[in-house]
């Protein structure tokens, strides 16, 4: 069931995946309950893999972190390429995003600790001992502006004037 | 002050002094003096003009493009324009002789009146419709007269009323599809049939098709493409809605040489041309643009839905729009004129709306809705609806 109502679903559900299904349902023009089986079979099909929420962190108090993006220089390995490292590195936890380059190094890895000195030693104890690791470049993030589609600024209000032809 | 009191001399022009000022207008003094209103009374999109074509206006002004363009606005612009026309609606207009860029579509309508209207010729408007179109006949000497359509037809003329309302004073039809304030399109057929009595008796039309890439359910067949028919018809579009670009200010009218002559006369004394950023923004739209409009046009469509649905749903009996920014569900049933209703809604529930009065013809019974606005509030301005009628039904 891959076809143009699954693609408007989807992308309702990209921008606000906490809509219930009855709204999605009259904005596509389908009953709640084949609205809920195509989520479902997305789902199954792992083409939806999870739910989350873009949150500015900054915003609270108390819970600061820091993310940086590291460069890395690896030995691919014969008959597993870059897909062996690349899998150590994916499973830790603090690794946040992970992609393989073309260009001047081979994987970007995104991770996030509470603070610099824990960052600092995740890539100084963790990533840089991995065997076929050949050399890191770490860069810190010092300000959100636009992370996965969505701009970081307070709510616009609407300019236009209430009443027009 | 002396000449006032003698004789019944008046400060102004009596073609003014007899238009009414808009309905529309007086809903927008009673709704900004208020605090917390949902608006639904917005004709315009409510997204912001897509960033390329910003970006490409404030380039022109690094460049310093600052100065007047050709007075039919800029060749590339127009070279454009004829070949959107022919890739999106298959009809060919020549840059150099049939396409007119202007300020908005607005100035197009008025230039069109201006050029073929004498005094005491009418003009069919077919309503209920856009607020501008009588007031420009007006002013330009000529007469409007009014066909009214309604609900039951699913806003579609009846091209029996129209060839009734036809006099030897005739001198054209105002047709717009999709429509404002209904949503309503004109099917092919009915199209045609229009198209056989502006053959009978030798009318011009002009057709309004703004709204053109904003028809969700059917393909838009422009009039120009009808037999016979690109050399009656003066075709009017523009930015303002399809590319978000209302505060731009730039539109065209497509037109036989003659009478694209007469138009960009008057055009080239009275506005000189269109702002040339602008047209440089308008450029870019129609070069790189249409990704934009079809993401746009989506999610139109998808609030359309979600908005007649739950209308219908709360007891607001609404027909299908086929397209534009507006449902025009009726409210005949509660008793209420659409400027009562209209204006206790939005004292009681801060709702705003607009009458369908003001549209003409037809419009009575009915108020426009715009659900060119987020979900979130079209869902609240549905629930404060839905809570207006039901106390409505208890009084
Ligand atoms: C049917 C119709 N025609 C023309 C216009 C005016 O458009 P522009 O902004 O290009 O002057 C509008 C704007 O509301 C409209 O609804």
């Amino acid at each position: 069931m891959l076809d143009q109502k699954a693609y408007e679903i989807l992308q309702i559900i990209e921008a606000n995946g906490r809509l219930e299904s009855s709204k999605i349902a009259k904005m596509v023009d389908l009953t709640s309950e084949e609205v809920d089986q195509y989520v479902k079979e997305l789902e199954d099909k792992n083409v939806i893999l999870s739910y989350s929420a873009v949150v500015d962190w900054t915003k609270l108090p108390a819970k600061e972190t820091v993310t940086a993006t590291i460069d890395v220089k690896v030995a691919p390995k014969r008959g597993v390429g870059f897909d062996e490292v690349a899998e150590r590195i994916y499973r830790f936890p603090e690794v946040k995003a992970l992609y393989l380059m073309s260009g001047a190094y081979d994987l970007s890895v995104v991770i996030e600790g509470k603070t610099m000195q824990e960052t600092a030693r995740f890539v100084s104890e963790r990533l840089s001992t991995i065997d076929s690791v050949l050399s890191t470049t770490t860069h810190f993030q010092l300000k959100t502006y636009k992370h996965d589609g969505v701009i970081f600024k307070e709510p616009e209000s609407d300019k236009r004037i209430v009443v027009s032809p | 002050m002396e000449k006032v009191a003698m004789t019944s001399y008046s400060r102004l022009s009596d073609r003014v002094s007899e238009i009414k000022p808009s309905g529309i207008r007086r809903f927008f003094d009673l709704a900004s003096q208020m605090e917390n209103v949902i608006s639904l009374g917005v004709g315009e999109p409510d997204f912001v003009t897509p960033w390329n074509i910003r970006e490409e206006s404030i380039f022109s002004l690094e460049r310093g493009y600052t100065a007047y363009s050709a007075n039919a606005g800029l060749i590339e612009l127009r070279e454009a324009i004829s070949h959107y026309m022919e890739t999106r609606f298959a009809v060919s207009y020549n840059p150099d002789t049939e396409i007119l860029v202007t300020v908005g579509a607005s100035e197009a309508i008025d230039l069109g009146m201006r050029a073929i209207l004498n005094e005491g010729d009418e003009v069919i408007i077919v309503e209920p419709t856009f607020v501008s179109y009588a007031p420009l006949v007006t002013m330009a000497g000529g007469v409007p007269v009014p066909v009214g359509t309604s609900a039951e037809t699913n806003f579609e003329v009846r091209p029996a009323d129209i060839e009734a309302a036809v006099t030897d004073k005739t001198k054209a039809i105002m047709i717009c599809y999709p429509n404002n304030p209904t949503g309503s399109s004109i099917s092919k057929k009915c199209l045609e049939d229009i198209a056989a009595i502006v053959r009978k008796h030798n009318l011009f039309v002009f057709s309004d098709e703004i709204y053109a890439e904003l028809a969700y359910d059917k393909e838009h067949v422009c009039f120009a493409t009808l037999p016979g028919m690109k050399e009656q018809t003066i075709v009017i579009n523009g930015f303002s809605k399809a590319f978000a670009m209302t505060g731009w200010r730039v539109g065209f009218a497509l037109a036989p040489p003659d009478l694209l002559g007469a138009m960009l006369k008057i055009h080239q004394y009275s506005l000189m041309c269109a702002p040339t950023m602008a047209q440089y923004g308008a450029l870019e739209a129609l070069q790189h643009g249409m990704d934009d409009v079809e993401r746009m046009k989506l999610s139109y469509q998808q609030r359309r839905n979600f908005f007649v649905k739950t209308a219908k749903e709360i007891g607001l009996p609404c027909h299908h729009p086929d397209g534009a920014l507006y449902a025009f569900p009726s409210i005949a049933h509660t008793g209420f004129t659409s400027e009562e209703f209209a204006e206790a809604l939005l004292k009681e529930e801060r709702v705003a709306v607009v009458p369908g009065s003001v549209f003409g013809e037809g419009g009575e019974g009915h108020i426009r809705c715009s659900y060119a606005t987020s979900l979130t509030h079209l869902e609240e301005a549905l629930e404060r609806i839905g809570r207006f009628l039901r106390r409505l039904e208890l009084r």
